[in-house]
């Protein structure tokens, strides 16, 4: 039987309840979220129960959504299930204080410069990493910069008309 | 420490290893990244990578670009196969906007691809026969890719970054040139290959040089995030072509080649057979496109007027045409607010873009996954215990691009 994305939903919510919630299918990927400090268990799940076997990480990284206040901070995680080919999207929020979400790289070893990755530009700090520093940013650098607070182009520019080609 | 290689005198300097920094300018790491390693003697204890040197800040530098002037972004990562990417992106927006592009355009679109394929294989093969000590195979292979590039010359106009490709399509058909060129090196390039692995493959030194260097199995490379020809190697039949296939590679026939052990010259060998299963895969593609006829043989755009520039002509005599071509160049129009993960079988492997639009001019968040930069890591442990030459060829094995790792 080929996995779909309402049984992997439906054990999700046997195993977790009310925790894993906002069940999506953006352009068919299920995707959905959980308490960040559930995310370990969530992952464990994923990847032990024998008809999910979601044991490749495709892909990690953060999304900064400024407004949303208490849960600045997304961490997303592409997971793909060979055996089944299929893949999920599983997010976690985080406040932008305490931006402290547990390090996946005991399930994935993939997940360490990933983790890093998302250090560097996003200030997640992951607890458990084993060596969570700089990437490919110096490592001097006291900021975040892919933070929302720093925008792209000079904010002081009067040359440029943002009514007329502002983007 | 029983297994000192080298035994020092009575009172010399308590510490016995060496450490080397291996790059980041150094011409046996074909890029810019550095290895920090620590030797006793010939034998390496630990590498430390670090990377970074070219980081262009292209998911930052996105955030405030319209769809089309991410392309050019896209070229840079793994500038060997830039076609690949360009089109990557290309089909990631399509699906982002609900463009169903014709059929003549997935197939131009994969002769496009597995040309790039082949070049990225070509030169990653010839490279671990230069580091090898055998220099003739590489210049046998590289005026074929020369032919490649005068390809996408005539398709798109450069070579190297090659931009090729609009949202819907081509900029332009292929030309009757673009199609002569492509039939001479269909013609002539499998002889190359033939020779290039006469010299190679059952080259009694090549082999022992590579046989069982830089080993990785196929559970710890499924751990380490491998993909593309690499995890090929270690015994996992994964490919995007086949396991999410884009751009009609479904209606292709093509074979996915395996290794054993994962080391170099298993993953030379899953190179080189790539190289024949792309020739197919291209040879049936040209077959498939010569079989449109009249007005159909003529298409090679998606009517996607928001997105697609209009004709140069048009432009200039006709009002509709100028108003689209003007907000299309100054990135004037909406997107749908959505999120996307589209990936596509890369020269090194999964090339993924997640993009998340919240309705604006411009992405909200644009991710690459790239294939590089995941597997790099595993250098460590592949070249732990290895001498500092096998190392080298690893390194070159592994086909890291800077480009690509540092984005």
């Amino acid at each position: 039987m080929a996995l779909t994305n309402e049984y992997i939903q439906q054990r999700l919510t046997e195993k977790f309840g009310e925790q894993v919630q906002q069940f999506q299918e953006p352009y068919g990927m299920l995707t959905f979220e959980a308490p960040k400090d559930l995310n370990l268990k969530v992952l464990q799940f994923l990847f032990d129960e024998e008809e999910l076997k979601f044991q490749f990480l495709t892909d990690l990284q953060a999304v900064h959504y400024p407004d949303n206040k208490g849960r600045e901070l997304a961490v997303v995680y592409h997971l793909h299930s060979l055996t089944n080919n299929v893949r999920i999207r599983f997010k976690v929020f985080t406040d932008i204080t305490t931006p402290d979400v547990y390090s996946a790289t005991a399930l994935y070893s993939a997940a360490n410069w990933m983790e890093r990755e998302t250090y560097d530009f996003y200030g997640v700090n992951f607890i458990g990493h084993p060596n969570l520093k700089r990437i490919l940013n110096v490592d001097e650098m006291d900021y975040f910069p892919m933070r929302k607070e720093f925008p792209l182009e000079e904010q002081t520019r009067v040359d440029k008309d943002d009514e007329m080609f502002g983007r | 420490m029983s297994d000192q290689h080298i035994k020092l005198p009575e009172g010399s300097i308590e510490k016995q290893t060496t450490t080397l920094n291996l790059g980041p300018t150094h011409p046996a790491t074909h890029g810019v990244f550095q290895n920090i390693l620590e030797l006793d003697g010939e034998r390496i204890i630990s590498a430390e990578q670090t990377i970074g040197y070219i980081h262009r800040a292209f998911e930052k530098i996105a955030e405030r670009r319209p769809l089309y002037q991410i392309t050019p972004l896209t070229d840079r990562l793994n500038y060997c196969s830039a076609p690949i990417n360009n089109m990557g992106w290309h089909i990631t927006c399509e699906k982002l906007l609900g463009v169903q592009t014709p059929k003549r355009v997935d197939y131009l679109r994969v002769i496009i691809m597995e040309l790039a394929r082949i070049s990225d294989h070509l030169i990653c093969n010839s490279i671990v026969g230069v580091d090898t000590g055998a220099f003739t195979g590489f210049l046998y292979v590289m005026q074929y890719r020369e032919l490649i590039y005068e390809i996408y010359e005539e398709i798109c106009g450069s070579r190297l970054t090659t931009n090729i490709g609009r949202i819907g399509g081509f900029e332009r058909n292929f030309t009757p040139t673009a199609f002569e060129k492509l039939d001479k090196f269909l013609r002539e390039y499998p002889k190359v290959l033939k020779e290039f692995e006469n010299l190679f493959t059952r080259n009694r030194i090549f082999m022992e040089r590579t046989i069982g260097c830089g080993p990785i199995g196929a559970e710890r490379a499924l751990n380490y995030g491998f993909t593309g020809p690499n995890l090929r190697a270690a015994g996992v039949d994964y490919d995007v072509r086949v396991h999410t296939p884009y751009s009609s590679y479904e209606e292709f026939e093509f074979d996915i080649p395996v290794g054993s052990t994962g080391d170099c010259y298993d993953r030379f060998l899953v190179r080189n057979q790539e190289m024949w299963q792309s020739l197919r895969i291209i040879e049936q593609a040209v077959r498939k496109v010569k079989e449109f006829k009249g007005k159909d043989a003529e298409v090679f755009h998606a009517d996607v007027p928001e997105y697609y520039l209009p004709e140069k002509k048009d432009v200039y005599t006709k009002m509709e045409a100028l108003i689209w071509h003007f907000k299309i160049i100054m990135g004037e129009i909406d997107m749908p607010a959505g999120e996307v993960y589209q990936s596509v079988e890369g020269g090194n492997g999964e090339l993924g873009f997640y993009l998340i639009t919240d309705g604006g001019r411009t992405p909200y968040r644009l991710h690459f996954r790239r294939p590089c930069f995941v597997y790099y890591q595993a250098y460590e442990e592949i070249s732990k215990g290895a001498m500092l030459s096998d190392a080298i060829i690893t390194l070159s094995s592994l086909n890291l691009i800077a480009g690509e790792m540092d984005a």
